[in-house]
């Protein structure tokens, strides 16, 4: 089912989406937000996608294998849990860049992490969405 | 020293992740597979000769003084399971390669086996009983998607018997911690130590020991809880089976050790009491459940009940040397039973049936893996002077001393039967005429022998020389007994923080 409407509204919608997806990411450390919510948005943008132009098409333009993306993002989370341990501190210890930057505001290993679960949350929303939509398309 | 105690959860973890990252790719998952369980192994190996030496090591997460962050804790126990895992991990690793289907492969087998063990490891170190619980979660979806992977239909209906019992007792667990939590207000397992002596609710702390019991009983396949074990473990391939047979029960028995070891000693008449009853009952259940049965696998998983019957049995009698019993037992009884599964794999492979009335002739055609059975059967039926041997010998004696006749009685007779579910095996599949000539199927046969092999000679050389494992257990014990080592480390961890 190919719908015009849907799809001029999705070509529209999706950079929002996306833009507010990392709006919510780097807000997250400090204020309500986060990279699981943000996950959410960006992951049901390509569901969106996916649902106005057909799974192939999502596909190409995510580029990579979502299951990688979670490979990825928890690697990511992974290596800001580990960057402690090379200072000689406990796993997981929050280290923090001590000049807050412009905007972001202070940024250290949490938000490190928040951009795994970020990574994590979009591969595996999208894992699943676009299974489901293949399942229907049989 | 921070790596170390780490290292047993983030290896396997790393290991799963880059399989994700190699998605569909059969031979880098596999090759990662080997290399991520030898590194655990090793790291397994240097954290216990670690704690052998130094004593009992803790580290704080996240930089958070204990009782509020979450504490890792490896004392000779935990690193003795961790050294276990990484053995039984290695073993299965090896033996999937030539055992496990393509279609599995590429569905995600090998991810799924290492977050299992990252699961496993975690459970062990862990040193915060709501942490506890996380990583018992962390391994059961595990293994509820390893138990179901193939979707034959065997398979889902054993699944659906397991999936549902353990989610019952983490139902359990849970009450069980946030009703702990609520009354002492705290969930480092060493504060609570401390807490809980200091609490005057006899009531309250002897409800809380029985939600514990009952949670970590159901996880343990201790009587009368142990019907999903059976209906459910002889259903996925042999060698998931093998690892769940193993490894998995003994994390029960595990949580069960520490909480009654470490938390709930107020009244050790009254819940050792109880739980020495159980034992005797989970030995002799599980041993007439075996005789039975005439299915290789099925033999075996009633075989387990009867087993976590002797460890729970140290537990109950709950002196130094029916402890360092009972941790002998465990080291004992998972590779033996693990070997058994494995053996029954290769039984499978070569005769093309796991039914005792459609084997036959294994001992003429292939002697060398009636040998290979011979040495795990007679070391579960506790023949001298094999691992099991000195494990019975320990209980038994153990016993003696604070003159528990019965569950002395009990253990020696479920012994003897255990010897002739063994001899039934042996009889009806390896002795015995086939009634059928079988074409057996030998590909990738050495990847699945080298395993069973290696097992067979950790057990022959804990029987062989069992004296410094002996030695292990007993401090092992000791630290059990004794908690202060295990206090002390958490807090000097604290005080270590900056």
């Amino acid at each position: 089912m190919h719908s015009l409407i849907l799809a001029t509204a999705t070509r529209l919608l999706l950079p929002l989406m996306l833009m507010f997806s990392i709006f919510l990411l780097i807000r997250g450390h400090n204020e309500p937000g986060g990279g699981f919510v943000g996950g959410l948005v960006a992951g049901a943008g390509f569901t969106l996608y996916a649902a106005a132009y057909g799974v192939s098409q999502a596909s190409n333009m995510l580029r990579i294998d979502p299951k990688r993306l979670i490979g990825a993002g928890l690697l990511v989370a992974v290596s800001s849990a580990l960057l402690s341990l090379f200072l000689g501190l406990p796993l997981m210890t929050g280290l923090w860049y001590k000049e807050p930057l412009p905007v972001i505001g202070k940024v250290g290993t949490p938000m490190l992490f928040d951009v795994g679960v970020y990574l994590v949350v979009i591969g595996v929303t999208v894992t699943i969405t676009f299974s489901l939509f293949e399942a229907e398309g049989e | 020293m921070d790596f170390l105690l780490m290292a047993p959860v983030l290896i396997p973890f790393v290991t799963g992740i880059l399989m994700l990252l190699f998605w569909g790719q059969r031979d880098v998952h596999r090759i990662l597979n080997v290399a991520g369980a030898a590194l655990l192994l090793t790291a397994a190996i240097v954290l216990l000769d670690s704690v052998a030496r130094h004593g009992v090591q803790a580290t704080q997460l996240g930089n958070w003084p204990a009782p509020f962050g979450i504490s890792f804790v490896a004392d000779l126990f935990s690193a003795i399971m961790v050294v276990i895992t990484g053995l039984t991990a290695l073993a299965v690793a090896v033996y999937s390669l030539g055992s496990m289907d393509e279609a599995r492969e590429r569905f995600g087998y090998y991810p799924l086996l290492h977050i299992m063990f990252m699961g496993i490891c975690g459970a062990f170190l862990t040193g915060d009983i709501f942490n506890l619980y996380v990583w018992f979660e962390v391994l059961l979806m595990s293994s509820f998607v390893l138990i179901a992977l193939g979707g034959e239909r065997a398979q889902l209906e054993g699944s659906i018997k397991y999936v549902t019992l353990n989610l019952l007792s983490s139902a359990l667990f849970l009450s069980a911690v946030g009703i702990l939590y609520g009354a002492v207000g705290t969930l480092n397992m060493a504060d609570l130590a401390q807490q809980l002596a200091l609490l005057d609710q006899p009531g309250m702390v002897l409800t809380l020991a029985m939600l514990f019991l009952v949670a970590f009983g159901i996880k343990a396949a201790i009587f009368p809880l142990f019907a999903w074990l059976p209906a459910s473990y002889h259903t996925p391939p042999i060698a998931v089976s093998a690892i769940f047979a193993g490894l998995l029960t003994k994390v029960g028995v595990y949580a069960l050790i520490r909480v009654f070891s470490l938390l709930f000693v107020q009244n050790i008449a009254l819940t050792h009491g109880l739980i020495l009853i159980l034992a005797g009952l989970t030995m002799v259940s599980g041993v007439l459940g075996a005789v039975a049965q005439n299915e290789f696998r099925r033999i075996l998983s009633f075989h387990i009940i009867s087993q976590i019957g002797y460890m729970i049995m140290g537990l109950g009698l709950f002196t130094p040397l029916a402890m360092a019993g009972a941790v002998f037992y465990i080291i004992h009884h998972i590779i033996v039973k693990m070997n058994l599964f494995l053996v029954s794999g290769i039984v499978h492979r070569l005769r093309g049936s796991y039914e005792l009335k459609d084997l036959g002739d294994v001992y003429k055609t292939y002697p060398w893996l009636a040998i290979l059975f011979l040495i795990p059967a007679f070391s579960l039926a506790g023949f001298p002077p094999l691992s099991g041997f000195w494990a019975k010998l320990m209980l038994v004696q153990a016993g003696l001393q604070v003159k528990q006749y019965v569950i002395v009685a009990v253990s020696l007779i479920v012994s003897l039967l255990t010897a002739f579910s063994m001899t039934k095996i042996w009889a009806e599949a390896f002795w015995k005429q086939a009634p059928a000539p079988h074409q057996p199927n030998t590909q990738h046969l050495t990847l699945m022998v080298a395993p069973v092999v290696g097992l067979a000679l950790v057990t022959a050389v804990i029987g062989l020389s069992a004296q410094p494992f002996f030695d292990l257990a007993q401090r092992a014990a000791n630290q059990l007994l004794d908690p202060a080592e295990y206090i002390a480390a958490v807090q000097s961890a604290s005080l270590a923080l900056r």
